[in-house]
């Protein structure tokens, strides 16, 4: 994959997750269609990844569903949680940490409601973690995505679990000494049945993630790395949203040797940069759900 | 119809879940409430209802309120520490205004406390232990009967005020037995969920009032699309920082447990000439009737006044209650929670002599007598 094509949609035909869809019949207000307009103007700074990838939700539910009375969206607390509220849905905006508690009573107590979960690397996995793999181990029907944005941007941009080594934050002055949470592949080790990573510089293959999450039965996960411009790039001297959607597109090895010559990505070479991680399905298996285990479903008293 | 048996209080919970249409229980194991979930991990699976053992008591309550926003009745069971990492998810469920009953059945305390002995030092938590203003309704039985009626109750106030309900008894109420009359519940005893009134269209007001100022909140999955949040919001169930429409969110929440105070009314036994008034709640108030007796019998005209409603506290009634006699005592298994606020609510009317004792030990009726007795001595000494 070369740059040029990876940061241009494809022009014609069925791109990664493009799902046959050209640019030049877009289709009219998609995104739109399930959009909270009271809700609106939303919270997101400008160039934070969030927004791509929240669009390229709305994208796969407006393909998907012709309305959302059946589709709860669960969130916790965070800039990614917030996007819930966003939603024409049933929507639920809980309490730090713990979206998928309320996600898994919900869908027991009506196993025939869709829910989606959305939480974000703080929510999801430092004070919700020990809900994330009990949720995964359970196998319960539910959706989570997790944007990783790698840091804390609510709160004004603190240490995460998933912080890169080195990486400056507000309460890492001097380089975050920890290890950052792998958390594909924890929630895999915990019993998840599918496990799929994104990225922001990515909408359409994040589309066709999400879209095949939603149709796996059992506890589905898709970790999207975004970008949190404002906290992460800016202390990091990172650069602005497009030169962070150029250091995601860096872990792919040929678009890396394309940028090797970009003055505006120098500086990122001396700084702390993610490891390369592994897009795509990195774990699918079939297994029961809680519900079934638990006889709930067409058993409503 | 109503069939009467011998079980523990712990069971009797279980039991009046059951007869209030519970469908829905995830706790976390604890000492001294473990009983009141393993009874209900037998009764419920089947028929669409769910028991459901989740990784702690945060994850229980959020259970909870996510199955009650389903539609389900919805319950957890616990004690004190667990109480305690229920509180974010209590403020939770009051300013979203979810459905749920919380049965703490207390044990000694702070920390991991005392496990298996009995308290009543879960009185204040129940009222404050979760951060910001908020309106809360507590009840508190008094014996293994009132263990099985009150839960019912609970479920009753909790659908219809949309709010949670605590029900706060001790390790003695939860583990001793007795005889039940486990009555079947009239409708009217069920009662039901406030609900939205309308069809769902686009200007559809979830967090609007009904006439009893309890919002109109649909459940999830039956046509309406809405918002809920922790956030202060407006009845559009939007965040809102606007500061007139939180203050009145506020005040609405506080409002709407006031019918709690008539709903569960006290017990006054002996009260009518009484001078010297006990005051007392669950398993103290038993010991504490028997103390009555025994100064009656030295001509003590004394009278007992025994609360099944701790929050939100019956004001009036014990502010005349103060007013109306020489010495008022209220006996707690604790520091001094609850006598503090009739304290409050006796503003100097009446001398005060709380009996206070917090070791793991019940109240017995003769030491409670003879701290009447002295202070009666005491106030006939003074100056």
């Amino acid at each position: 994959m070369k740059l040029e094509s990876a940061l241009r949609p494809p022009a014609g035909g069925p791109g990664p997750g493009g799902a046959g869809r050209s640019p030049e019949e877009p289709e009219p207000s998609a995104e739109k269609r399930f959009l909270r307009h009271g809700m609106m103007p939303h919270m997101l700074c400008p160039g934070c990844g969030h927004g791509i990838v929240f669009e390229a939700m709305l994208r796969a539910l407006a393909g998907r569903y012709e309305s959302l009375d059946e589709v709860a969206f669960v969130a916790g607390i965070g800039c990614s949680s917030r996007v819930v509220g966003y939603v024409d849905a049933c929507t639920l905006h809980t309490t730090h940490g713990r979206p998928l508690t309320f996600a898994t009573g919900l869908k027991l107590a009506r196993p025939e409601l869709t829910v989606v979960v959305v939480t974000g690397d703080g929510d999801g996995l430092s004070i919700g973690g020990n809900h994330l793999i009990h949720a995964a181990r359970r196998n319960v029907d539910l959706t989570c995505v997790l944007f990783n944005n790698e840091i804390y941007g609510m709160t004004g941009g603190q240490l995460a679990p998933t912080t890169i080594t080195g990486a400056y934050t507000s309460t890492s002055p001097a380089g975050n000494a920890e290890s950052p949470f792998d958390a594909a592949r924890l929630v895999e080790a915990a019993g998840a049945t599918f496990v799929a990573r994104a990225q922001s510089y990515r909408p359409r293959d994040f589309e066709e993630l999400f879209l095949r999450a939603l149709d796996h039965k059992g506890f589905s996960f898709v970790e999207v790395m975004t970008d949190c411009t404002e906290y992460f790039g800016r202390t990091n001297r990172l650069g602005n949203g497009a030169d962070l959607l150029f250091s995601q597109a860096r872990m792919e090895p040929e678009i890396d040797a394309d940028l090797a010559g970009r003055p505006t990505l120098k500086q990122l070479a001396a700084k702390p940069v993610r490891p390369v991680l592994e897009m795509g399905v990195l774990h699918e298996s079939n297994r029961g759900t809680l519900e079934e285990a638990m006889h709930l479903l067409g058993a409503r008293s | 119809m109503s069939e009467r048996q011998l079980i523990q209080g712990n069971e009797a919970c279980a039991r009046g879940a059951l007869a209030a249409g519970c469908s829905f229980f995830a706790g976390y194991p604890i000492s001294p409430s473990s009983e009141i979930a393993e009874q209900l991990a037998r009764e419920l699976p089947g028929r669409g209802a769910v028991f459901i053992q989740m990784e702690d008591e945060i994850a229980s309550m959020g259970a909870v309120l996510g199955a009650s926003l389903g539609g389900r009745r919805a319950m957890t069971a616990t004690s004190g520490p667990g109480f305690t990492l229920m509180q974010e998810h209590l403020g939770y469920a009051s300013l979203a205004e979810i459905p749920c009953v919380v049965i703490d059945v207390m044990r000694g305390g702070p920390s991991t406390g005392l496990p298996t002995s009995p308290a009543q030092g879960d009185v204040m938590q129940a009222r404050w232990g979760s951060h910001g203003d908020r309106a809360t309704i507590a009840l508190a039985p008094g014996s293994v009967q009132e263990v099985y009626s009150l839960t019912i109750e609970a479920f009753r106030l909790a659908e219809a005020l949309r709010t949670p309900v605590v029900v706060l008894y001790d390790e003695v109420i939860g583990h001793m037995r007795e005889g039940v009359e486990l009555h079947r519940p009239t409708k009217r005893q069920l009662g039901r969920r406030s609900g939205p009134k309308a069809a769902f269209s686009p200007d559809f007001l979830p967090y609007a009032p009904d006439e009893n100022g309890v919002a109109m909140v649909p459940d999830f999955g039956c046509g309406y699309r809405f918002h809920v949040t922790g956030l202060m919001h407006d009845e559009r169930g939007y965040p809102t920082s606007d500061h007139h429409k939180v203050a009145q969110l506020l005040e609405r929440l506080e409002r709407k447990v006031e019918p709690a105070v008539a709903a569960v009314s006290p017990e006054r036994y002996r009260l009518e000439d009484a001078n010297v008034v006990l005051v007392a709640y669950g398993i103290v108030a038993r010991t504490a009737r028997a103390a009555v007796d025994l100064l009656r019998e030295e001509g003590v005209r004394a009278g007992l006044f025994r609360t099944r409603l701790l929050w939100p506290i019956p004001d009036a009634a014990l502010s005349a209650l103060c007013r109306s006699a020489d010495l008022v005592v209220v006996a707690e298994m604790n520091r001094g929670q609850w006598s503090l606020e009739v304290e409050r609510l006796a503003g100097g009317s009446s001398l005060l002599a709380p009996y206070l004792k917090a070791g793991g030990s019940v109240i017995t009726a003769a030491e409670l007598a003879e701290h009447v007795r002295q202070s009666m001595r005491e106030a006939v000494a003074a100056p």
